[in-house]
């Protein structure tokens, strides 16, 4: 039992690992404040293109969310920072990063915000139009907060996966949260740096998971 | 476009790879099934524990399920893989992933099968109780059956989410598709097993996505 407490709850390996991790958080959000938004408009544009006139967006963008859905977000990750610089395209971290979400979100976001759009009878954008709101006012002043309303269990479980998804920035050499706490993880040949960023993760998601189940099962009654 | 063929769709490495790109999909194939009959079957365990209404055991369930839905599966492989040895208890790289992502997808699937359990209407239970069934039986014949149709769509999508991240093998080192891939682009120096790579994922995962749109049309129920 000591040797567990030593190797996964050492709270002096912690102390000395804490300002790292902080750094580390730091990069977490900062890479948050990216790719949330990103996700979030790409999605949009996602929905917009699957409600579209023209069947060739449909089935085109249709298919591209598909085929985002079925790749590991590691996978897509991987191929745009170590695949690219064959090409002699040769990209930062950070923008890898962005791109790679940008492709993962957007697909999930879209079929999200689709289902809420989609919820929205016909009976408001022909109430909202014979107003004298535009096709685009109607969208973004009508439908719209009723579409992200009637979704809103599922957009924050989402953005709470993409929060998650983060993590997986650390592969590609991010010194976000993970990375640090990796770090320190093989300075120190102790767990104790992983389990503290577990911690971090927990207090800065708990609250949005609490929410998310609170949401969905008001909904589902 | 010459530059582009040769990069990521060379005949040559493709002639000399593809086998090892196959091993990796099977290992990948094989972690994905165990994940998901373990998983599922311990998530749904769980929800019906749920249902004894045992005060205990429920704030049990749900710390569980809310600290796993809010740690990345890639914490937990670490914490497990490189730490657990420290302490003794060396565990294959295999194991490690299936574990972290058989409780995580059994978490997801708790939340969502129990749900859909609340959802069934007290009067489903007080009709099948006051006919002679069971708890049980009203359980097993009346109250999950409907669960089931009603979940099917959010947990196809959410168990391919969950699965996919077998990807993170690569990480601890299971030889699963995408280290495959990542080890024998760094050897050749040609980014083509990525794409063969991720062609596999798309042949493995595809048909699932489909199949969960195709549930989501079919048991969709709009609102006004």
């Amino acid at each position: 039992m000591d040797a567990f407490i030593e190797q996964f709850f050492n709270l002096g390996v912690m102390a000395k690992a804490f300002p790292l991790l902080m750094r580390g958080l730091g990069m977490t959000l900062l890479i948050c404040l990216a790719v949330i938004p990103l996700g979030f408009v790409g999605g949009l544009l996602v929905a917009l293109a699957r409600l579209s006139r023209s069947a060739m967006l449909r089935i085109s963008v249709r298919i591209l969310t598909d085929l985002f859905r079925a790749l590991p977000p590691l996978v897509l990750l991987i191929l745009v920072y170590s695949g690219l610089p064959f090409t002699g395209i040769r990209l930062s971290p950070f923008t890898a990063v962005c791109i790679a979400f940008f492709l993962n979100s957007s697909a999930y976001y879209g079929e999200v915000l689709r289902a809420g759009v989609e919820s929205i009878g016909s009976g408001q954008w022909e109430a909202a139009r014979s107003t004298g709101l535009s096709g685009r006012d109607t969208f973004l002043f009508v439908v719209l907060p009723q579409a992200v309303r009637n979704v809103l269990p599922d957009l924050v479980s989402n953005t709470i996966e993409v929060v998650k998804l983060t993590s997986i920035a650390s592969v590609v050499s991010m010194t976000e949260l993970l990375y640090s706490a990796d770090m320190a993880r093989s300075i120190t040949f102790n767990a104790s740096p992983v389990v503290l960023a577990g911690l971090i993760y927990l207090v800065l998601l708990w609250p949005a998971v609490r929410l998310a189940s609170r949401l969905e099962h008001r909904v589902g009654t | 476009m010459e530059r582009f063929v040769d990069t990521f769709f060379n005949a040559s490495v493709i002639a000399s790879t593809w086998p090892k790109i196959l091993s990796g999909m099977l290992i990948t194939v094989e972690l994905a099934l165990s994940v998901v009959v373990t998983g599922l079957a311990f998530g749904l365990f769980l929800a019906l524990i749920r249902t004894a209404q045992i005060r205990l055991l429920n704030a049990a369930i749900v710390v569980f399920v809310d600290v796993l839905r809010a740690l990345p599966p890639l914490v937990m492989v670490l914490i497990i893989y490189f730490g657990l040895p420290n302490v003794g208890l060396t565990l294959p790289s295999f194991a490690v992933l299936w574990l972290v992502l058989a409780a995580v997808l059994a978490a997801f699937a708790e939340e969502i099968f129990w749900a859909g359990i609340l959802s069934v209407r007290r009067g489903q239970w007080d009709a099948a109780r006051s006919t002679g069934l069971t708890f049980p039986d009203t359980l097993a014949f009346v109250v999950l059956p409907q669960t089931i149709r009603m979940v099917l769509p959010p947990l196809v999508n959410r168990t391919i989410a969950i699965t996919k991240n077998t990807a993170l093998g690569t990480v601890i080192g299971v030889p699963e598709l995408l280290n495959q891939a990542t080890t024998a682009v760094s050897f050749l120096s040609n980014a083509t097993p990525l794409m063969l790579a991720a062609i596999g994922y798309l042949i493995i995962f595809v048909p699932v996505v489909l199949f969960g749109s195709w549930l989501e049309q079919r048991f969709a129920f709009r609102k006004a």
